[in-house]
């Protein structure tokens, strides 16, 4: 067990007395609302980690609330007196996962996932090419028939089903590094194509660039690019987290652009926060600043930018379910839904209480997968009683949760990124004459 | 090994209803306000007939009782001071039943006061209490601690909106209060004894409210002035013109000042008060009484008088209201909120002696509140881990009790005495008052197991706002 001091300059407890205990967080957050208990609200993980870091309880009491929470971070805008709850909770992650008290399975996904997999663009490329085969050799259907994918390690396998046709590894590794605007050039960006959009969703990152690009940005795909470091940050490898950030600030120092851009609000929300991994006042913290100022949501360019012209009316009532991390990390909620109410035909109907967490959360929906699925109920109930068509979303997890809670739910919905709606608006550049 | 009472406890109610957990019982262990006592069992219940199992097991084996529904009081209410259970009313299922004819409404004490709010207004009626933690707060803590809000001037609080109430006993016991009627003179009024009384005479289990219309429209007026008096004049000219605002609210030049390094919000910081004012009823009359309320300010020597023309302008000066109390944590992180309370024309009066305690214990102190019902708040800021600092808000505070009593005040207008007030309960009301309540208590508590430690100061206590 770590001493409780090792805790108290993580969680930055100092800080810890912000909270002045009000109770505004309760409402907005979701974990509260589907665990009703006062040790799964921001407040009483709040107090239990302060207790934790005095020496007044054990470790070992945090585990529980601490690994329930989702890290959506709904508590932020709303508190009063604006607690840093996401640095509080990195920092009891990190001490619980130097001492290591989390379940073996949860332990044993997470390395699987975080330490091999994920931060590798070459694991990450055989994933998708290995489900490429998968379902291409009939081997999927075959599984889900027999049921085979259930068996898979947790609930990976419920998920299988809801994935999307994968490339062949020839369309993989024919995608240009660089794209040339499709009019006069009005910014330059690298496009930061994260691990899993590029995986499971690589036709969705493909449509990104092309939209940037008939939007008046040239697009670069930096190779030397790599992991943004969200999930190892939220499961407590900060030092990970940390070589991941530099190699991406590296990275983009390198060029000459006006942004980075990324389509995943998870992987956005991590990198408009480097300048937190590193302390103030160091060289690595001043570069990470420069860094920050230009990490960009795909919407807030293409909002920006304001030069597409959607030639296609796409006659659909849709709901849209905010990513957390854009809202209310990013802060990022008019771009993206003036960018879809500027499709013809497109009627937004907003469902009740959007900023609650769909429950997907980095890989919270694999190793708590039961608590996730409480709260995709919550939210399947609200997306399904909009009386829409499809549901809007801007980041892969959310993606993925809501194609599997709509099947499951039977709301008769389908789920798309944005990108995939603005791409079926058939854009073109503004000033483009037929 | 468990206690007894709690194995039989579990025995009657189930035992995912009784958690007892280290994390569980901390996480129960505070509220808004100062202090944490952790309590030795945390029962969450859901019906009338839980709680009386709770009530009976504790009466029979003289476990304290201490109901909490968020826990978003400022005065200590939910705290379990004496340990035994906190019996947690939050997750009772939300319910508001409206009957439109009567314009009343039966909730349970689970729901939140702003989802009664938003019933209401489904039938072009209104639930006037707006305490500004509504969003959060349950209707049951509201009537337990007599909640109030700026809406308090115009249309009252909590207690003048209840007229039914099923309370469940300290000894276990059913019983029920007033009814469903407007008016109601047959015997006691145990409604309104029971409302307010911070949980130290029973468990409230279900409410009837009374609502009213909601006014059609409403209008916003800012003005500010350049001394406390001026405005305090400003407020009282108003009240007896014959106009009756809806809130009148006021904030000091300490809290602009806050609010515009926060988050500007376009406040004047070149006053020394501002006061906000909002009207409501309908269309044509409003805006004769803005009119003339906007004269009285300008007659008065205000600085500037600003109408708001659109929703979204009124809107942005309500928001600047609701930032001071964000902002002003900025100055440093601890907070002790009051909510001492004056005779309306003794405001300027109460100022200068706030201005007075500022200046003899050097603490940060900062006043906003709702004016138009002499209800202030004046806030110290200061820093709960510096013992010396917290010794002098300790003796500021005590201070700012005795002038609001001297002034002919109260201790407390809306947040309730809880533990912070209780040491000062004698000099408002009087030894005779304090023990008439203490009967009173007494008689309804024979075992003292129902929120022990409340409201009534044991021999010797003093406010303590340090770890000691």
């Amino acid at each position: 067990m770590s001493n409780p001091g090792t805790l108290k300059e993580r969680m930055n407890y100092e800080k810890s007395f912000d909270c002045v205990q009000c109770g505004y967080c309760l409402p907005a957050c979701p974990t509260y609302e589907t665990m009703e208990t006062e040790k799964h609200s921001p407040r009483g993980r709040i107090q239990l980690m302060k207790l934790a870091a005095e020496g007044k309880i054990g470790l070992e009491e945090l585990e529980e609330p601490v690994g329930k929470c989702l890290g959506c971070m709904a508590c932020m805008p709303v508190c009063p007196t604006n607690v840093q709850y996401d640095q509080m909770l990195e920092g009891a992650k990190r001490v619980i996962e130097d001492n290591k008290q989390k379940p073996k399975l949860q332990q044993a996904v997470e390395h699987s996932l975080l330490d091999t997999l994920i931060p590798s663009a070459a694991g990450m490329n055989t994933v998708g090419n290995l489900t490429w085969l998968y379902q291409k050799t009939g081997l999927q259907k075959a599984a889900q028939k027999l049921r085979l994918s259930t068996l898979a390690p947790l609930a990976m396998g419920e998920f299988e089903k809801v994935l999307p046709p994968q490339p062949s590894p020839k369309e993989r590794s024919a995608r240009p590094a660089f794209r040339p605007a499709h009019q006069p050039e009005k910014a330059r960006v690298a496009f930061f194509t994260g691990c899993v959009m590029d995986s499971m969703f690589f036709a969705i990152n493909e449509q990104s660039m092309e939209l940037l690009a008939i939007a008046g940005a040239s697009v670069i795909v930096p190779e030397e690019q790599t992991c943004c470091g969200a999930l190892h940050a939220h499961s407590g490898r900060h030092d990970k987290a940390v070589e991941l950030a530099k190699q991406n600030i590296q990275m983009l120092e390198e060029l000459d652009v006006d942004y980075v851009v990324n389509n995943a609000g998870g992987c956005g929300a991590q990198m408009i926060r480097y300048d937190h991994l590193f302390e103030e006042g160091t060289v690595w913290h001043e570069r990470a600043l420069a860094f920050t100022n230009k990490v960009r949501d795909i919407t807030q360019v293409l909002a920006d930018l304001d030069s597409l012209r959607f030639t296609k009316p796409v006659n659909e009532r849709i709901t849209y379910q905010p990513s957390c991390h854009m809202t209310n990390v990013q802060r990022v909620t008019e771009a993206p839904r003036a960018l879809m109410q500027a499709i013809p035909g497109i009627e937004l109907q907003e469902m009740n209480d959007p900023n609650f967490c769909c429950g997907s959360a980095g890989v919270y929906n694999l190793v708590q997968h039961e608590s996730s699925m409480n709260i995709l109920d919550v939210k399947m109930k609200d997306a399904g009683s909009t009386s829409t068509s499809t549901i809007v979303t801007t980041n892969p997890g959310c993606l993925l949760q809501m194609k599997y809670g709509a099947e499951k739910a039977a709301t008769g919905q389908r789920a798309v990124h944005l990108v995939e709606l603005l791409m079926e608006a058939e854009p073109v550049p503004k000033d483009y004459k037929l | 090994m468990e206690a007894q009472w709690i194995t039989a406890l579990q025995q009657r109610i189930g035992k995912e209803r009784v958690q007892t957990g280290t994390a569980d019982r901390h996480s129960y262990s505070y509220d808004g306000s100062f202090g944490e006592f952790l309590p030795e069992a945390v029962v969450q219940v859901r019906s009338t007939a839980e709680v009386v199992a709770v009530m009976e097991t504790a009466n029979a084996f003289l476990v304290p009782v201490t109901p909490r529904g968020q826990g978003t009081c400022l005065s200590g209410g939910p705290l379990p001071v004496k340990g035994g259970i906190v019996l947690d009313m939050s997750q009772w299922p939300s319910s508001v039943d409206i009957t439109p004819g009567d314009l009343t409404a039966r909730v349970s004490p689970g729901t939140l006061t702003a989802a009664i709010h938003a019933a209401a207004e489904e039938h072009g009626l209104m639930y006037p209490p707006d305490p500004s933690s509504a969003h959060v707060s349950t209707i049951g803590g509201n009537l337990a601690e007599n909640s109030g809000g700026p809406r308090g001037l115009k249309y009252g609080v909590t207690k003048d909106y209840v007229i039914g109430l099923e309370v469940v006993t300290p000894e276990g016991k059913i019983m029920q209060a007033g009814g469903s009627t407007i008016k109601n003179v047959t015997g006691f009024d145990l409604t309104k004894l029971i409302v307010g009384s911070e949980g130290v005479l029973g468990v409230i289990t279900a409410a009837t409210l009374k609502l009213i219309p909601k006014p059609p429209a409403v209008q916003t007026i800012m003005a500010s002035f350049a001394s406390m008096e001026t405005a305090g004049e400003a407020i009282s000219t108003t009240l007896t013109s014959g106009i009756l605002p809806a809130k009148m609210e006021f904030i000091d030049q300490a809290c602009a000042l806050a609010v515009e390094a926060y988050q500007p919000s376009g406040l004047p910081t070149d006053a020394a008060a501002i006061v906000m004012i909002e009207l409501d009823g309908n269309e044509e009359s409003i805006q004769v009484e803005a009119r003339q309320v906007s004269q009285i300010m300008k007659e008065l020597g205000a600085l500037e008088v600003i109408e708001p023309k659109t929703p979204e302008a009124a809107a942005a000066i309500w928001k600047a209201r609701k930032m001071v109390s964000p902002a002003i944590a900025k100055i440093k992180p601890t907070k002790v909120s009051e909510d001492a309370t004056v005779p309306r024309s003794q405001i300027p009066a109460m100022t200068a002696r706030l201005a007075d305690i500022r200046e003899k214990y050097s603490v940060s102190l900062v006043v906003f509140g709702h004016a138009g019902d002499g209800n202030l708040h004046p806030n110290i800021l200061c820093d709960k881990r510096d013992q010396e600092e917290m010794k002098r808000v300790e003796l500021a505070v005590g201070e700012i009790f005795e002038a609001a009593i001297e002034l002919g005040g109260t201790l407390s207008g809306e947040h309730g005495i809880g533990t912070m007030k209780s040491s000062f309960m004698e000099q408002e009301l009087g030894a005779v008052g304090v023990d008439m309540m203490r009967r009173i208590k007494d008689a309804w508590d024979p075992n003292g197991i129902m929120n022990p430690g409340k409201i009534f100061a044991e021999p010797g206590q003093r406010l303590v706002l340090t770890d000691e």
